[in-house]
């Protein structure tokens, strides 16, 4: 179905060593445009060192990574160039909290994009709207739930337009019963042709939207494929492992409950 | 008694002139150490080793000697040697200055490092540059973080102004040990002037308290503020 088209996010080879530990040992893939990739594996296995290699937050030790045809690593241009265009969303939100969730949208706009004040402003609105929170512009982030939290997050990622979003575990820091918000609003991205990989557990969303699962597993690609293929009939036996775990701790995925 | 009064009415006026130069004076020190203190955080932060050593190193140095040290090796020493004509004022200012930048910079620098590592990494994956990111996501959250042990140093800073007596600056206790000595009456004299100084703390440790409400993010740390449920 996107075969056509182009390669938004290509990673090859990436390696990454904290002191002795060698904590991504060459991994690549790509996303093609309007593609979503899942990655799963187990806690430590570096799933958030990748998604932070890629946006060069951690700076890998050897590997590349492209954006829309553009190398992002040995750039002589600012990373900060490329940021703008990888969207990503955290486990644990990391919401300004100094500023309310509008501030919180538009802050990028404004200082980053140099976007006039009321063009920004009506810009994060239309973003806040878009993730059912433009009744919550006001508030603070204390004074947000959690689900509430990662929608704003959303929003602030979505409104730099960017080219590829990057969720790291945006549920795992939720409470059962808010999972869904969120999960809904990433699903929404999907439907209307957002570029994502999606660090997750939750099988159902991987299930219903992701085109492709990847299964890391200290550092390595195990195994990758299309959701049904993987979920069902797993080439190895580490990902049939894994995933009769994650069913025993996160038990049915929100969808299936 | 009424003698008493009468001598505390008598000498007011003048006293109060010199809590005008008490107040400049740490007007002054807390500007000049607020001024250099938030870049020495910074520096010690976010910068590389060498500027971190260096800004160590002066923190050392100044929270390392008694003020009145300080006082004498500046004004009798170091401004003497290099041929600066300062008032007592000016170098009492530049000196206490000096040493509460030493002091503030750890106040600041303990508030940065309180605010979450998440905040600058969001911030930069927005694209903002760390200069921005330190400007506009993690200062004004530190700031707010640093009002009480800023409101420490104002009412330290303002014990400590006491010892520029030592180097002539006509402030509330020069003042007050001048008439002591004239009129022979040490206990009335030096109980106003002690008396000013708890008003100057009071006030200065209400206002500051007062801008802590006013800055308070909504929502943010209610539950310190209501310590009676719990
Ligand atoms: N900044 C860091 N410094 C040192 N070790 C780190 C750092 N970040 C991650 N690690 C280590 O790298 C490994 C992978 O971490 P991470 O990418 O967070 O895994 P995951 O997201 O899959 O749970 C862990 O063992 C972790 O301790
Ligand atoms: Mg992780």
């Amino acid at each position: 179905m996107h075969e056509d088209n182009k390669i938004i996010l290509k990673v090859e080879e990436i390696y990454k060593r904290y002191r002795k530990e060698e904590v991504l040992r060459g991994i690549s893939f790509e996303v093609r445009k309007g593609e979503t990739k899942v990655i799963i594996g187990p806690s430590g296995s570096g799933k958030s060192t990748l998604l932070r290699c890629i946006n060069q937050l951690t700076i890998p030790d050897k590997g590349q990574v492209w954006l829309e045809g553009e190398e992002v690593t040995h750039t002589k241009k600012s990373i900060n160039q490329f940021r703008q265009k990888m969207g990503m969303v955290f486990q644990d939100f990391n919401l300004f909290d100094h500023i309310n969730a509008l501030g919180n949208v538009e802050i990028g706009l404004i200082r980053v994009k140099g976007m006039d004040k009321n063009r920004a402003r009506e810009k994060a609105m239309e973003e806040l709207k878009q993730v059912g929170l433009e009744k919550q512009a006001y508030l603070y982030p204390a004074q947000l739930s959690g689900g509430q939290k990662q929608r704003v997050s959303i929003a602030r990622a979505l409104a730099m337009n960017p080219s590829v979003m990057l969720f790291d575990e945006p549920t795992s820091a939720l409470d059962p019963e808010l999972i869904g918000e969120v999960l809904e609003v990433i699903k929404k991205l999907a439907i209307n042709g957002m570029t994502m990989v999606v660090v997750t557990h939750e099988m159902g969303f991987a299930r219903s939207v992701a085109n492709e699962v990847i299964f890391i597993e200290s550092g390595r690609i195990i195994d990758q494929g299309p959701p049904y293929k993987l979920f069902t009939n797993p080439e190895h036996e580490r990902t049939k492992k894994f995933l009769s775990k994650i069913t025993e701790l996160y038990g049915k995925s929100v969808e299936e409950r | 008694m009424t003698e008493n009064f009468l001598l505390v009415y008598q000498s007011l006026p003048y006293l109060l002139k010199g809590s005008i130069i008490t107040l400049e004076l740490i007007g002054g020190a807390l500007a000049l150490g607020l001024i250099m203190g938030i870049p020495m955080a910074i520096g010690q932060v976010y910068g590389n080793k060498y500027v971190a050593n260096l800004i160590s190193f002066y923190v050392w140095f100044f929270r390392g000697l008694p003020v009145l040290v300080l006082l004498f090796l500046f004004y009798f020493g170091l401004f003497m040697f290099l041929g600066f004509n300062l008032t007592a004022l000016t170098a009492a200012i530049l000196v206490l200055g000096l040493r509460s930048a030493a002091y503030q910079s750890q106040i600041f620098r303990g508030s940065i490092q309180s605010v979450g590592e998440g905040q600058m990494m969001a911030a930069r994956s927005l694209g903002m540059s760390k200069l921005k990111a330190i400007f506009y996501i993690i200062l004004p959250q530190a700031l707010r973080i640093s009002i009480p042990g800023w409101s420490n140093e104002y009412s330290i800073i303002l014990k400590d102004s006491a010892v520029t007596y030592a180097i002539g600056l006509t402030e509330i206790l020069t003042r007050g040990n001048f008439i002591a000595t004239r009129t022979y009456q040490p206990l009335p004299i030096f109980l106003t002037c002690a008396a000013i100084f708890l008003i100057l703390t009071y006030g200065g440790v209400k206002l500051l308290n007062i801008l802590e409400k006013k800055v308070k993010i909504p929502g943010y740390g209610s539950y310190s503020n209501s310590g009676k449920e719990y």
